[in-house]
Formats: structure tokens, sequence, C-alpha cells
């Protein structure tokens, strides 16, 4: 657009401001749910420095703004993955087939917190959990009833798990291998991604530095041997999740990305090696337009970053796929059927943000986890999306919008401040170490709740419209009995398998874990001879020691 | 008791990692003038009670999110009769289906239960009115 034209544009811009000016405005403040003051109108004068092909380009091309594949959803539509996984490995077995059945198009695991955390469903520390808040898995046994009659040539899986991932994922490969599928075929995702759970998910086993080692380890095992499989799945979902502000999830998940592709080049891998296998996952939480622009410009950070600082060549290398869940601290308990809606809109802005794959929450999750009929219209509201609502039609239809181009920079802008202050303290382990990023993340948390607590920051049935009614809702409720039935399986299972053959193989995942060794082919090994998570864990911990996290407020 | 202040131990027992919620109620409970102790995530039972023991506590508060509270709740109230803390407050915040609630309630394994939607200041108006009881009585 011409100087001149840009001039009238101001003018008239400053006579619309001051009709507006002592027009009357709302007393809800403009604000997103990250805190963000939105202007009420943005116009040419936003985005006269933005340059189409440096900075948006096409779908399919650097640096990627608008879309990672050239086609788009009028190619493929995204993955509908929903994460689910509860009781014991025939419990979500059979969740899984019905869910297949529905025509979901992939699969994630949800593991219960003695599998996230590295205890067997018999230590003491997993009274009470077992298959509570998703599947117990504690040896390969577990693994082949939890994929039975599911070919693992034609689905993809992926599974959150973080501290432990490397044993779960040998478990996958041992149980794919045994239904005659080669590791050349399988595809899926593990989590993997041990940084957040220093900041946010808090699963965590191993201290840093061994922790990134098995990382490294399963991207070289990866590249050469199972060359489907996304090795991680860097993530801001737990970062959001724990209170960050949309700016801080961009920011912290990307810097947690450039410190895996850094520690990878040190381990002394060529980055276009192992970087097309890298993925991540998102959050889509409320603020719609917030949350397409962060999508936007993730991409964009991404690929820049990935090409000018570690000289990535290959394209792959360059295209942030990520996987996008709408926003769990979002849906309220209060009237829960409301949380279809704010489930809805998130939904669309992952969409509109081009995700790869998306989980859709259930209505009652913020309760239990999710009954068959919730899990469905979870499900069904993505395939309406999909079907119906032709959003799929058009590649990023909002690229170009004064707004949405302008609050893309911004965001971008704002996350650089942040990797500047991230490397002012000599990187993220360090700002880890120093409570950094914790400390952002709470403060922002406390900041939501209190704007909450005091009406400023609407909530609909919660702080206002509450009527105060009993909700009338079906949970799922989890049967005491599987803790029973878990152990006495896993007893069963160390009772009949070879110990002399597992003793052994920790003996030598041990020593390996001392030395330099790629430790994957040796986990695997001993995951054949149903050696359990809990056995390996212990194993490694003897080596590698344990995570102690300063408390902090 | 009127000028000592409240000391509150909040606690995150079990295996589950959520601690945005506990965060989020131990600054409001200082910023409401009690004295805050937090343990940290991943603690046992065992761990809880002897923290409440040795900190010489007014209130435990404990954060649970991962549906293990039926368990670990009754156990934490258990260790700490034992220890002779019969008298501390004791609170459960998290996600606790109703049913779960009245349970922990009817059995006085738990003096209050907060769920999602409660605000901070419910929480703290809680612990004041019941010292202020304590206090008159």
């Amino acid at each position: 657009m011409d100087q001149k034209k840009l001039e009238r544009i101001n003018e008239l811009k400053q006579l619309w401001e001051k009709e507006v000016e002592n027009l009357n405005i709302r007393e809800e403040p403009p604000v997103t749910v990250s805190g963000r003051q939105v202007e009420a109108l943005n116009t040419p004068l936003d985005t006269k420095d933005l340059d189409y092909e440096k900075d948006l380009g096409f779908p399919g091309s650097y640096p990627y703004t608008r879309g990672v594949q050239s086609n788009m959803y009028r190619g493929r539509l995204w993955t509908m993955r929903q994460f689910s996984g509860f009781g014991d490995a025939y419990d979500s077995n059979r969740r899984y087939r019905y869910l297949l059945e529905q025509g979901q198009t992939g699969l994630s695991v949800a593991f219960d917190m003695p599998t996230l955390m590295g205890y067997d469903s018999d230590s003491e520390r997993s009274l009470g959990e077992v298959g509570r808040c998703g599947v117990a898995i504690d040896s390969l046994e577990d693994m082949e009833i939890l994929f039975d009659q599911i070919p693992l040539d034609q689905v993809t899986t992926s599974m959150t798990i973080n501290g432990p991932a490397a044993i779960l994922w040998c478990m996958y490969l041992a149980n794919a291998e045994k239904q005659g599928v080669s590791l050349k075929q399988v595809g899926g995702t593990i989590q993997n991604d041990i940084l957040k759970e220093y900041t946010a998910q808090k699963s965590w086993i191993f201290p840093p530095d061994p922790s990134m080692r098995l990382i490294t380890d399963i991207f070289a095992f990866a590249a050469d041997q199972v060359p489907r499989w996304n090795t991680i799945s860097i993530s801001g979902y737990h970062i959001r999740e724990a209170g960050s502000t949309a700016v801080q999830e961009l920011a912290f998940t990307l810097a947690d990305g450039f410190a895996y592709v850094e520690a990878g080049i040190n381990s002394g891998l060529d980055v276009d090696r192992f970087a097309p296998r890298l993925s991540f996952f998102f959050n889509a939480h409320i603020d719609f337009f917030e949350e397409i622009c962060k999508y936007r410009a993730a991409r964009r950070i991404w690929a820049r970053r990935m090409k000018e600082k570690y000289g990535a060549k290959d394209p792959r290398s360059l295209m942030m796929r990520f996987h996008t869940q709408t926003a769990g601290c979002s849906l309220t308990a209060q009237e829960p059927e409301n949380n279809i809606i704010r489930t809805t809109t998130e939904a669309l802005s992952a969409v509109l943000g081009g995700t790869q794959s998306l989980h859709t929450n259930s209505m009652d999750e913020v309760l239990a986890l999710p009954s068959e009929k919730a899990v469905k219209i979870a499900l069904r509201t993505q395939q309406v999306l999909a079907f119906e609502s032709g959003v799929a039609n058009n590649i990023d239809p909002l690229a170009g919008s004064y707004f949405i181009e302008a609050l893309t920079d911004q965001m971008e802008a704002e996350a650089e401040e942040y990797f500047r202050r991230i490397d002012d303290l000599g990187g993220v382990l360090p700002a880890i170490e120093q409570g950094f990023i914790q400390q952002e993340i709470a403060d922002a948390a406390y900041e939501y709740q209190k704007a909450v607590d005091k009406g400023d920051r609407i909530v609909v049935g919660v702080n206002r419209y509450n009527t105060g009614e009993p909700m009338e809702i079906e949970l799922l409720k989890i049967d005491p009995e599987v803790e029973k039935k878990q152990l006495e399986r896993l007893q069963k299972l160390k009772e009949r398998r070879d110990g002399v053959k597992v003793a052994g193989s920790l003996e030598s995942l041990k020593k390996s874990a001392a030395s330099s060794d790629n430790l994957i082919p040796l986990i695997l090994e001993a995951v054949r001879c149903y050696a359990t998570e809990g056995e390996i864990v212990s194993a490694l911990k003897d080596v590698f020691g344990e995570y102690k996290e300063k408390p902090l407020f | 008791m009127s000028s000592k202040k409240i000391r509150v131990l909040v606690a995150k027992p079990g295996l589950d990692g959520h601690d945005r919620g506990v965060k989020v109620v131990a600054r409001g409970l200082r910023d409401a003038g009690m004295e805050v102790i937090y343990t940290g995530l991943h603690q046992t039972a065992q761990q809880v009670a002897e923290t409440a023991l040795q900190e010489d506590v007014d209130v435990v508060g404990l954060s649970i999110l991962s549906g293990a509270h039926m368990t670990l709740v009754p156990r934490i109230k258990e260790l700490l009769s034992k220890s002779g803390m019969d008298d501390v407050l004791l609170l459960v915040g998290g996600i606790i289906p109703e049913g779960d609630r009245e349970e922990l309630l009817a059995r006085g394994h738990a003096d209050q239960v907060f769920t999602p939607g409660d605000t901070l200041e419910k929480i703290t108006d809680y612990i004041f009115q019941s010292f202020k009881e304590s206090r008159d009585s």
C-alpha cells in the first residue's frame, strides 16, 4: 500500500477514534484469558510492514506461517485422536476398539500415575492409584492386551509418557514385532518431553542430564530403525494447564524444542537426521483469536530459528507439526454441558490454526475420566467441524486479517523477548534450576485465579449466571477391583517368566547406563523378557539417581 | 490465638503432579496472613504426617487430583491421630466427586472438602471462622 493511502487511513482512523471516545463502553474489560489487552480495531496501518513472501509464504513453504502441508485439509483432514485410558489393559482395549469403530483415526494412550512415575502396580507408592488416571501398564504382557486385535501397521498411536518414555516405547515396539509388524512400518508418537515435566506436568524420574541422554538415545535409535516414529512431542499443553499465558506457552515450548535440538547436535547427530521427527503439542484455550495467532507464530518462529540458527536444510526439519488438545482447565464442574460449547470453539481455533491432530475434551473431564457418551459427543464435535461447518475447505482462511497478522507478529516478538531472558539465565536448564519458568507460570496462574474470584474474568455458570442447581451427569467410576486384579496378574507374570534372563538383562542395562552406549537396544531386550517397568526404572535409578524439586509457590 | 499467625501445611500426597491449584491456594492463604508451608510433590502419607508434626501446624490442606483421595485421606487422618494431632483442621481440595465428598465428611476423615469453583475467599473464610469458633468456645 502506498504512503499516501496509509496517511489517508491514518486520518480516518483518528476520526473514528474521536467518535468512539465518547461512546458507551461495556464494563467487561477487552482482555484475553491471558490478560492481554485487545485493541478495538486493526487497520492496514498495523500490517504495513508485512512482507507476504517473507512473513507468510505459501502453505507448505517457508516460513510455514500458513501451514506445513501445501494442500492442508484439502488433502487430508487432521487426525482425530482422543486421549484415553483407564483401569487395566482389558478396559482400555475395549475403549480403543469402540473409538476406532466410531470413526476415530488414531489412538492416544493415557497411563495411570504409577506408570507415568515408573512404579509397578505392586509398589507401595502405587496404592490407590492403579488404573485411576489412565491405564495401568507394568510389562509387555499389559501392552499385548492393550493392543489386542488392533493392527499396529494400520493405526498410529500416541503415548503420553515422559520420564519412562524409552521403556514404554520399547514395550510398544516389542509388541509390534510380536504382531509381525516391522519397526520400519510402525508409526506413532511418544511425548518424551522431560523439560516441561520439570516446569509443568511434574512427572519426572531422573535428573536432567541422564534424562536428556535417554532422549537423544531415542532420537538416534529411531533415525536408524523406526523412521515413522515421532520421537518427541514438545509440549506446551501442560505449561498452559499449569496456568501460563498463551505467550508463555508459546515461548517456553519453543525454548524447550530448541534445547532438544541443541542436545541432539551436541550428542553428535546431524540436525537433519533427527529434527524431521520432532513434533509439538499445544493447548487450545478459550480465547479464539489469540490461540490461532499462537499456532501461526509458532510455525514461523520454529522455521526461522531452525534454518538460521541451527542450519537445518531438510524442509521437514523446519516444519512444525503439532497435535492440539482443547483446554481442560477451561472446563467447569458447574453445568458441565456448557463444556461442549467451550470445547467446540477451542477445537475450531486449533483447526483454523492448522493443527495436524486434535483431541477434544469430553464435557465431564473436569469431574472424572470421560464416560462413553461424553467421549462420543467430543469426537462428534470434531466430525461436525470437519464435515459440516466448511472450515476445512480453505487453507489458513484468516490470513491477511489485520487483527490476525498484527497479533501473530506481536506474539512472535513477545516470545523472542522470553528467549532473550532465558538465554540471559544461561539456557532452559539453568532457567528451570533457578525456578524462573516455574515462577512465571505460578504468577500467571495466581493472577488468573484472582481475576476469576473478583469477577473481572467471567466464567459462565461459575461466577456469573450460577444457578446453584445440582448437576445431573453420569460419571465413569473405576472399580477398586482393578487394582487387585492387576496385582494378581503381575504376580503370576513374575512367577512365570525366566527370572535369570530378567536379572541378566537388567544387569547389562545398568552396565551400559554407566557408559555412553545407546540404551534403547538394552531396554528393548529387558522388555522382551518381561522385565517390568518398575524393575527397569529402578535399575536405571541405581545409576542415574532421582530428580528432586525445590518447592515454590 | 488472635495474635499468633495460623500455621498451615499444604501438601501433595500421592503421585499426582497437578500443582496449579495447591500453589494458588498456598499463595492465597499467605496473602490472607497465614504462615504457609508447602511440602512439594509426590509425598507419601507418612511424609505428610511427619511434616505436619515437625512444623506444628494448625491446619493441613491436602490437594489430590488423581482420584486416590479415598485411599490417601483416611490414611493421613489416621497417621495424624496416631501422632496426637487430632485437633488439626484437615482440609481437602481437588477433583472429589460429590458422593466421595459426603463420605469423607461423614466418616470424619476430613473437616471440609473444597472442589472446583470454590474461591480462595471461601477457603480462607472457612479457616478463620474455624479458629474463631474454637477460640470462642
